[in-house]
């Protein structure tokens, strides 16, 4: 049985509940004459490299001109494939999304609702996967810690199919 | 002249398997291992060369093709095609899960007295029965399994293909054929006829061996269960083979072996060094292509 007083601390630790986290993510312009929009994963992990959320996947929703379907190449995020994404049946509402064009995407995702609801206050990693059909692959990670008593921003730069991922927790 | 049993066995073992697999690698090559979803295709490439993964010698031959589905099926190849130095054929995926692309061939060689003669002969075991006579006078046989496999995985992987069968040499995906990881080391297990295959050597080859000056093989040998532990250094397709019986690496020429009697009694794990004899000078050899991906 709680008490009341363990009540009230729990409804004060429901910063969590309130926090946001906000991801933007830089996708490059690219000089080359065929470009393709890549697929992009983007999840949580723990210190220990399990898998804390499934934030987003954007790719292909439709089928192709050629009938192909778009989850045919959702292999090509190794590394999300094997964490997560072979465990699931795309698309997932709430995650799935179309791929979307080069230049600056924000992302932001609440606290107050799942999955980041679920996730115990601790140190993570963002991880964003970037794969293109006819070009390369690149995963950056960024470190943070959820939630935050006052906002934080974190950032890595990627280096060939990623530009700067910038990760911001508010309060 | 080979006068003894063993000698002669050894000479028609020597004249049907060289080339297949003391002086050549067989294998089979998907045209993917990781694939998103069922109902997709893979093609595969069936050789036996000197090189890996090119097509340098003769294809290998498909008779002994065993195409096993998630559900424990056995499933059709289509497109089948046997070309001047490779098969090739399409699989169509269409269950989630784990297939067995395995090529398996059991040969018989038998001798026996007939009319104050030495007779012998060789060919399937499926045809043994019907053209060695049975209960002939001084009949000894020697067993060859071969087995070659490759492992494709639409969606998650699974086991139920991978099941043994217990004849021959088999692998025991303890980690998962199809979530080999470079740097991350996995924990495989070959059986002999069922039971675990102690101290056995395995050989590694990286693909890509026409690029490169140097082999970069290496060996493992298993423990008393069978089991052996390998980290593959990059990402890429490796061949993987075991052998048991018959002329081992860096052995004397097989007419230099002991005449075996064709006794049912259990064989030693292992003699002479590591080498591995068996009743009647039964054989078995276990071939894979594996794929490793990068992290």
């Amino acid at each position: 049985m709680k008490t009341a007083f363990e009540c009230t601390l729990a409804l004060l630790a429901g910063p969590a509940l309130a926090a946001r986290l906000e991801i933007s993510i830089e996708l490059p312009r690219m000089a080359i004459a065929e470009y393709h929009r890549p697929y992009v994963a983007i999840w949580i992990e723990k210190p220990d490299q399990t898998v804390a959320a499934n934030l987003a996947v954007w790719h292909q929703l439709q089928d192709n001109s050629r009938g192909e379907k778009g989850t045919t190449w959702l292999k090509d995020l190794r590394m999300w494939w094997r964490k997560i994404g072979r465990e699931l049946t795309m698309p997932v509402d709430g995650v799935s999304a179309a791929t979307r064009p080069a230049g600056l995407h924000r992302v932001r995702f609440s606290g107050a609702r799942p999955p980041l609801s679920r996730l115990s206050p601790g140190s993570y990693q963002l991880v964003v996967e970037a794969a293109r059909e006819m070009g390369g692959r690149e995963v950056v990670r960024v470190p943070f810690d959820w939630p935050a008593s006052e906002s934080q921003l974190q950032k890595a730069q990627g280096r060939h199919e990623l530009g700067l991922v910038q990760v911001q927790v508010k309060p | 002249m080979l006068r003894t049993w063993w000698g002669r066995v050894a000479a028609l073992a020597v004249a049907a398997w060289p080339a297949t697999v003391m002086a050549h690698r067989q294998w089979m090559l998907p045209s993917a291992t990781v694939l998103s979803r069922a109902d997709t295709w893979v093609t595969v490439d069936a050789a036996v060369s000197n090189e890996l993964f090119y097509f340098d010698h003769v294809p290998l031959r498909l008779s002994g093709l065993v195409i096993t589905a998630p559900d424990g099926s056995t499933i059709q190849p289509e497109n089948v095609s046997v070309g001047r130095f490779r098969s090739t054929f399409d699989v169509h995926l269409r269950q989630p899960g784990t297939y067995r692309i395995a090529s398996v061939n059991e040969t018989v060689f038998a001798t026996w007295m007939e009319d104050g003669e030495q007779k012998s002969w060789r060919g399937p075991a499926t045809a043994f029965a019907k053209e060695v006579p049975a209960g002939a006078p001084g009949l000894r046989t020697a067993r060859l399994v071969s087995r070659v496999e490759t492992f494709v995985t639409a969606g998650k992987p699974d086991h139920k293909a991978l099941e043994p069968c217990g004849s021959g040499l088999e692998l025991v995906a303890i980690t998962h054929p199809n979530d080999l990881i470079a740097g991350e080391e996995a924990t495989l297990q070959l059986l002999l006829n069922g039971k675990p295959a102690a101290n056995l050597e395995v050989t590694f080859v990286p693909g890509g061996i026409r690029y490169r000056d140097s082999l970069m093989d290496w060996r493992v040998t298993t423990d008393a269960d069978g089991r052996f532990r390998v980290v593959f250094p990059h990402p890429g397709m490796y061949w993987m083979n075991a052998t048991v019986g018959g002329p081992q690496r860096g052995s004397g020429a097989p007419e230099s072996r002991p005449p075996r009697a064709a006794s049912n009694a259990d064989p030693p794990a292992a003699a002479g060094g590591g080498r591995m004899f068996f009743p009647g000078g039964d054989r078995a050899s276990y071939t894979a292509v594996l794929e490793v991906m990068p992290e």
